[in-house]
């Protein structure tokens, strides 16, 4: 008899030191599955917390900061228009300013550098976009003479407190005195205008003076950009329907609302995606887990139904059995949640670390809370608990006699009946044995295929990739972009102004351009109006083939039409409009006319919602006379420097960006974090593809073992028996392959998806080489873990195997 | 005694006899663990088998007769002592001649049957007969247990007798020189044991495959020609029966 409250004095029981020893002599699946456990917790660490981090430092920027919520811009708005806004029901806070783009000229820096010029937000007690001074302090009101700049140029360009700046705004120079350095809510995602990816050495913020700002640009007594904070409960959208029809005749070109504020947007973005991995990924890896972790524990009960049988005749309840093995479940997420800890902590700071050259934040420290640390734990345990509490269940239900019971002996059909029966005649015995083997347990059989298929997944995911990204630039830089440069004027100039430009050195090719912003919507075949309405730009450029190529789905290059409109992939989509179908554009600036554009062709792009129109006919439509706002340019490679020392010559200009910097920033700041992450998964699908086979090797043998000692004994050599073990894990790995691209496509897909943005999507790209690499590397993992596990099997020890009973 | 004695005569001379001796054993021991635990599971056994012969192997439990067995079967290495099979040298040669002396002389048969679950019996013989070197029909092999009806049943569709011949089949198929049984009616109920020991004296008799029959049961050994006893690890006795006995008759 059992005496209930003995065994409660030992803490350490007998069942727990066979739990121990069970985990030691399972050590290899033990660290498989927690390996694979782990893989899926790094990654939801890294997302988590680096999700978090972010998250939480933004939210706490922003409201520390007075970060607003509402942004218009607008032409020339007289200055009392302030009080009529601030009148405007749910409006907190309204404050005016001036914001344009100009230029600083550094001596040591050939090219000119686009800066974006905002009233000091200190003017006056206001309170919103409060800057982040992190060294000197503020513009001192009325004084002309000093500027803020911000932090990440002032970095790049090794520029600091009492340094001069010359700076050319609305075409006039001056140099001004640095007074601040600092960081805004506005500008934690720093781009030019135009640029995806901050360039920190070729974009600045200035922060001035608002009256010397005014009256640089010849806004005295007027503002052009307003930003509002909203009072509790307010809906931001009727504030901007009330603050556009304010703006209305003073040049608004339509409020927008913080989620679209391009610095916040981008952050947001990044949320999302990180989002989208801490959901994909770890789900992968962690339904593997359960499956392994079901597939060991179940062979364990498997081998110990007479213990079990045993252990419940002593007296030992189900549930105390049950427990017994789920505490090895719970042990091997114990394992994988501390490696995912780890290795989820690195993974975590590095990525921290890449932020904060992406995103400008006075703080921003990689933060691991007991929040990630609670979710990874808590799912990287449950998972194989789960996966085990079937097999313990069972485990738990058996009675004592029927687990000590001799096993009934597996009973096994023939294969595929009569239709099959030629082919299996011709086959060998090795070979029907491994086939029958693999038919007769369809449950491990599939999970070893699933592992295998996601690892798969997974390892062409990480693969394709740079391919996509590599796809992204190119199409981007290289058949869209057939120019060299853009330049932007400070206000529309005559087209003939092209010949001026023409002129410079090392200009070869110019043409004009002129992006002007709209509402865009499809319209259905009794041209009214489909749901969607985008708020976007129509890019009106020179017709036929120009410096901006629309390359269709066939690869063919679409001429700008002289009439109609040239939309890009992205916003057809978006509008659910094709060739034959027209939209109508309620352009926004100007006399805003309203135009419908039949639709003329759809062209293939990965970057930004983009309509064509000739240039001519905008002009028209907006009853300006001929006119460009910027110009493409064709450089020729040699006399760069001299164009660019031109360039500082004509302050026409305010923005200059060149492909070959963009280009190469792109490559810079995605290429090596990409190669990073990349090595990363592939590691973590190797983890998981190695931990699938070695378990499902590992299972098989220990299933297997006596019947491959038997053959052992009956004269076959050690590689003929490694053949049936073996044979049967590389014909689940082939059955695999075939899969695993299905589901790598689908999983490409939905990464896509979950990534694609207005600004882009990533091109689903499938190199040849991928699928290369995914084979090779799923071969050898496969062969590697063969070869580990074959040597497993010179041990078998013939004896012991046949003088027991099974 | 006096068998004993002149077995023990004939055997100092340590070159192995010539003729119609098949395997021959020299101060064969195997230990097992050191110091404290360490057990003496044979010790300097000598011993010949003549071609043919049915050799019973008596034994208290734990006096090495699979010990013995698996070392003559080329299962397991001694820790000292020789065995030659028809003249060659089987200790302290590679693996792979020892798998290929398997393959290609001996046979086993064992107390659990060990066959393929996933094979036929007629596979399961087969097995044997695809990789031997003048085997017979998987089906005349059954036929010889008398399971000639039963070739395509799954091991799970057959009784234990029934499964113990399926593995006799298996081991007599390629026609072994040697076949070694280790208890193999220790699963089976008396009646299908006998059915077992017939199959197994007729397959002697048939196919002149020198055969060991390991047992616990002294009745089972009047149907030898030879009844060897082993005692703590040691050959203590060997007995020549000169009227071996039919199973059927053997009451037990
Ligand atoms: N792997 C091993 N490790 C340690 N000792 C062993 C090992 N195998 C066998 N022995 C010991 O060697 C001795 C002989 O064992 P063996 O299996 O040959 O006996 P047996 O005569 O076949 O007994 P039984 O009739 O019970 O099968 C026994 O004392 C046994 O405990
Ligand atoms: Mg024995």
């Amino acid at each position: 008899m059992r005496v209930r409250g003995g065994r409660g004095l030992h803490l350490f029981g007998a069942l727990d030191r066979k739990l121990l020893r069970d985990l030691w002599r399972l050590k290899g699946q033990v660290a498989a599955i927690a390996v694979v456990i782990g893989c899926g917790g790094a990654v939801l660490v890294m997302a988590l917390s680096a999700l978090n981090s972010l998250s939480l430092t933004a939210e706490a920027y922003y409201e520390r900061y007075r970060f607003a919520q509402v942004f218009a811009e607008n032409k020339r708005a007289p200055d009392r228009l302030l009080l009529a806004i601030r009148d405007i029901p749910g409006v907190q806070t309204a404050e005016t300013r001036i914001s344009s783009y100009g230029r600083i000229e550094l001596d040591w820096v050939a090219e000119p550098i686009t800066a974006r010029f905002v009233s000091s937000p200190e003017r006056r007690g206001g309170v919103l976009n409060r800057l982040a001074i992190r060294a000197g302090r503020a513009v001192a009101a009325g004084r002309s003479d000093e500027v803020v700049i911000s932090e990440p140029f002032a970095l790049a360009r090794g520029l600091s407190v009492g340094d001069r700046l010359p700076i050319l705004i609305n075409g006039s120079r001056r140099t001004v005195r640095i007074v601040g350095v600092a960081l805004s809510p506005e500008f934690v995602y720093a781009i030019a205008p135009g640029a995806l990816i901050p360039d920190d050495t070729r974009f600045a913020v200035v922060w001035m003076d608002h009256e010397a700002l005014a009256s640089a640009y010849d806004l005295d007594g007027a503002f052009n950009s307003v930003t509002l904070s909203l009072a509790h409960g307010a809906v931001a959208t009727d504030v901007i329907a009330a603050l556009d029809t304010l703006l209305e005749r003073y040049g608004g070109a339509g409020a927008i609302e913080r989620k679209d504020q391009l610095s916040n947007w981008f952050l947001m973005n990044e949320l999302d995606q990180l989002r989208a991995l801490a959901t994909v990924l770890p789900s992968i890896f962690l339904v593997a887990a359960a499956f392994l972790t079901n597939t060991v524990v179940a062979r364990l009960i498997a081998t110990e139904q007479r213990e079990i049988g045993l252990m419940k005749a002593f007296g030992f309840s189900g549930w105390e059995v049950g427990l017994h093995y789920a505490k090895f479940a719970l042990c091997v997420g114990g394992l994988g949640v501390l490696l995912g800890w780890l290795v989820g902590k690195e993974l975590g700071q590095f990525q921290t670390m890449i932020y904060n050259t992406q995103f400008h934040f006075p703080f921003l420290e990689f933060r691991l809370s007991w929040f990630e640390l609670t979710v990874s734990g808590a799912i990287g345990i449950l998972t194989p608990v789960t996966g085990a509490v079937w097999a313990v269940r069972r485990a738990a239900a058996l009675t004592p006699a029927a687990a000590m019971s001799p096993p009934t002996p597996q009973s096994f059909r023939k294969m595929g009946g009569a239709a099959l029966a030629p082919i299996a005649a011709r086959l060998d015995h090795a070979t029907r044995i491994l086939l029958r083997q693999a038919a007769r347990a369809p449950v491990r059989s599939s999970i070893t295929v699933t592992g295998v298929a996601l690892s798969v997944a997974v390892l062409m995911l990480a693969l394709q990739w740079p391919d996509a990204i590599q796809a992204l630039a190119r199409g981007h830089f290289h058949d869209t972009m057939r120019r060299d440069a853009t330049v932007a004027f400070f206000e529309a100039k005559a087209v003939e102004t092209r010949f001026d430009l023409g002129r410079l050195p090392g200009v070869m090719a110019v043409e004009p351009a002129r992006s002007v912003p709209a509402d865009l919507v499809g319209l259905t075949k009794d041209m009214r109006p489909r749901g969607i309405v985008h708020r976007g730009a129509l890019d009106g450029v020179a017709p036929g083939r120009g410096m901006e190529a629309a390359i269709d789905a066939d690869g063919w290059e679409r001429p700008t039409p002289a009439a109609g409109v040239l939309l890009g992939r992205m916003l057809a989509d978006k509008l659910g409009v094709s060739a034959g179908d027209s939209i109508r554009a309620d352009i926004r600036t100007g006399v805003k006319p309203s135009v419908v554009l039949p639709v003329n062709g759809v062209f293939e792009n990965n970057m930004g919602m983009r309509a064509f129109v000739n240039l001519g006919d905008l002009n028209r439509a907006l009853e300006d006379p001929p006119v460009m706002e910027m110009a493409f340019l064709r450089l020729d490679p040699a006399e760069r420097t001299a164009f660019y020392t031109a360039l500082k010559e004509t302050p026409a200009i305010s923005v200059l960006s060149v492909k070959k910097h963009a280009e190469t920033k792109f490559h810079e700041t995605l290429g090596e974090t990409v190669l990073i992450f990349v090595s990363f998964f592939v590691g973590f699908a190797a983890a998981l593809g190695a931990g699938t086979v070695y378990n499902a090797a590992r299972t098989t043998l220990s299933e297997r073992s006596r019947e491959l000692a038997t053959l052992r004994v009956l004269g076959f050599t050690r590689w003929e028996i490694s053949y049936i073990l073996l044979g049967e894990i590389a014909l689940l790995v082939l059955i695999a392959l075939p899969l695993g691209y299905a589901a790598g496509l689908g999983l490409i897909w939905v990464m896509a998806k979950s990534f694609e943005t207005e600004l882009f999507r990533v091109p689903l790209v499938l190199e040849a080489s991928t699928i290369g690499w995914t084979l090779v590397l799923t071969l050898a993992i496969a062969i590697l873990i063969g070869a580990v596990v074959r040597r497993q099997l010179d041990h078998l020890d013939l004896i012991a195997v046949l003088k027991t009973r099974e | 005694m006096t068998d004993m004695a002149q077995q023990s005569e004939a055997i100092s001379d340590l070159a192995p006899q010539e003729g119609s001796v098949v395997l021959s054993a020299r101060g064969l021991s195997k230990t097992y663990g050191a110091g404290e635990a360490e057990v003496r599971a044979l010790i300097d056994v000598d011993l010949d088998f003549e071609s043919g012969e049915l050799i019973v192997l008596l034994g208290r439990s734990g006096s090495g007769k699979s010990t013995l067995m698996n070392i003559l079967g080329g299962l397991d290495s001694p820790t000292s002592g020789q065995v030659w099979f028809q003249g060659e040298d089987l200790t302290g040669v590679e693996e792979h001649a020892v798998t290929q002396y398997r393959r290609d002389h001996v046979s086993f048969v064992f107390q659990f049957y060990n066959l393929i679950a996933s094979l036929t019996a007629a596979e399961n013989v087969a097995l044997v007969t695809e990789i031997a070197r003048d085997p017979m029909r998987p089906q005349d092999a059954l036929e010889m247990v008398g399971l000639g009806a039963r070739a395509d049943h799954f091991p799970a569709e057959l009784s234990g007798g029934e499964q113990q011949r399926v593995a006799i089949a298996r081991a007599i198929a390629k026609r072994p020189e040697l076949l070694l049984c280790d208890e193999p009616t220790g699963a089976l109920d008396s009646k299908t044991g006998v059915l077992v020991l017939q199959a197994i004296q007729r397959i002697n008799r048939e196919l002149g495959s020198t055969t060991v029959l390991i047992t616990h049961n002294q009745s089972i050994a009047g149907m030898a020609d030879r009844v060897f006893t082993m005692a703590d690890g040691r050959l203590v006795d060997v007995v020549r029966n000169t009227q071996p006995v039919d199973p059927g008759a053997i009451a037990w």
